[in-house]
């Protein structure tokens, strides 16, 4: 998967995982690749409902030692 | 677009949290969203934020390092006390500042609203509040939140 941007999320709280992921996702191109890194517990669920609402689809997420790894594609 | 519609009426580091939070997330999901605040959620606009603070008085729900009873919640110096742990606390945890979530909130487009009849009653002016807000009053509110999908009182 070609990455055209990494977010570095971890150590913050809600909701600083979604707004820095949104400010991120509005300067990018249609169609390019957003990987966020977090340690919000809540942001697996907060990160859906995110994709939910703006239509920036969430191509992948995982869990590995207490970081969760999204990967959206932004609309 | 959704829309979202928030009273903020409290003036509490606490209750500053909530509007704030669901204002610039609202925001980033793509809401178009508008905060009203009135009474002592007035304070939340002021330029300088560093009275808005925290009272474990009458907050027997306040997580506290040590038990304290109410007699001695009342001393001279334990507000700002409880204050500056819940800041430092907020600020360990990766908890954004007031200011910061304030800032995001106008970043993205929120529509601050004063009430201007909060600010006639505690003799504000409106050079002590941030710039780029607006101000009105209850109908102001309403012709928003009548066509919102979302509204609070907080």
């Amino acid at each position: 998967m070609n990455i055209d941007k990494e977010l570095d999320a971890r150590g913050l709280s809600c909701p600083l995982p979604i707004l820095r992921t949104k400010k991120v996702l509005s300067d990018m191109t249609s169609g390019q690749l957003l990987k966020v890194v977090a340690t919000d517990s809540g942001a697996p669920k907060d990160m859906q409902a995110f994709a939910n609402q703006t239509g920036h689809e969430l191509v992948t997420h995982s869990e590995t030692n207490g970081e969760y790894t999204f990967v959206f594609k932004k609309k | 677009m959704k829309k979202m519609a928030i009273i903020a009426s409290k003036g509490t580091l606490d209750m500053a949290y909530p509007p704030f939070i669901l204002a610039s997330t609202a925001a980033a999901l793509g809401f178009d969203v508008k905060v009203f605040f009135t009474f002592y959620g007035l304070q939340l606009l002021k330029k300088d934020l560093s009275d808005v603070k925290i009272s474990p008085l009458g907050n027997p729900a306040m997580p506290m390092p040590v038990p304290m009873p109410s007699l001695v919640q009342v001393l001279p110096g334990m507000e700002s006390m409880a204050t500056v742990m819940m800041k430092d606390k907020l600020k360990k945890k990766g908890v954004a500042s007031l200011e910061e979530l304030r800032d995001m909130c106008l970043e993205a487009g929120v529509t601050l609203i004063a009430c201007q009849m909060t600010l006639d009653l505690f003799d504000f002016k409106r050079d002590d509040l941030i710039d780029g807000i607006e101000y009105g009053g209850a109908a102001t509110y309403l012709d928003f939140a009548g066509e919102s999908n979302v509204s609070l009182f907080i």
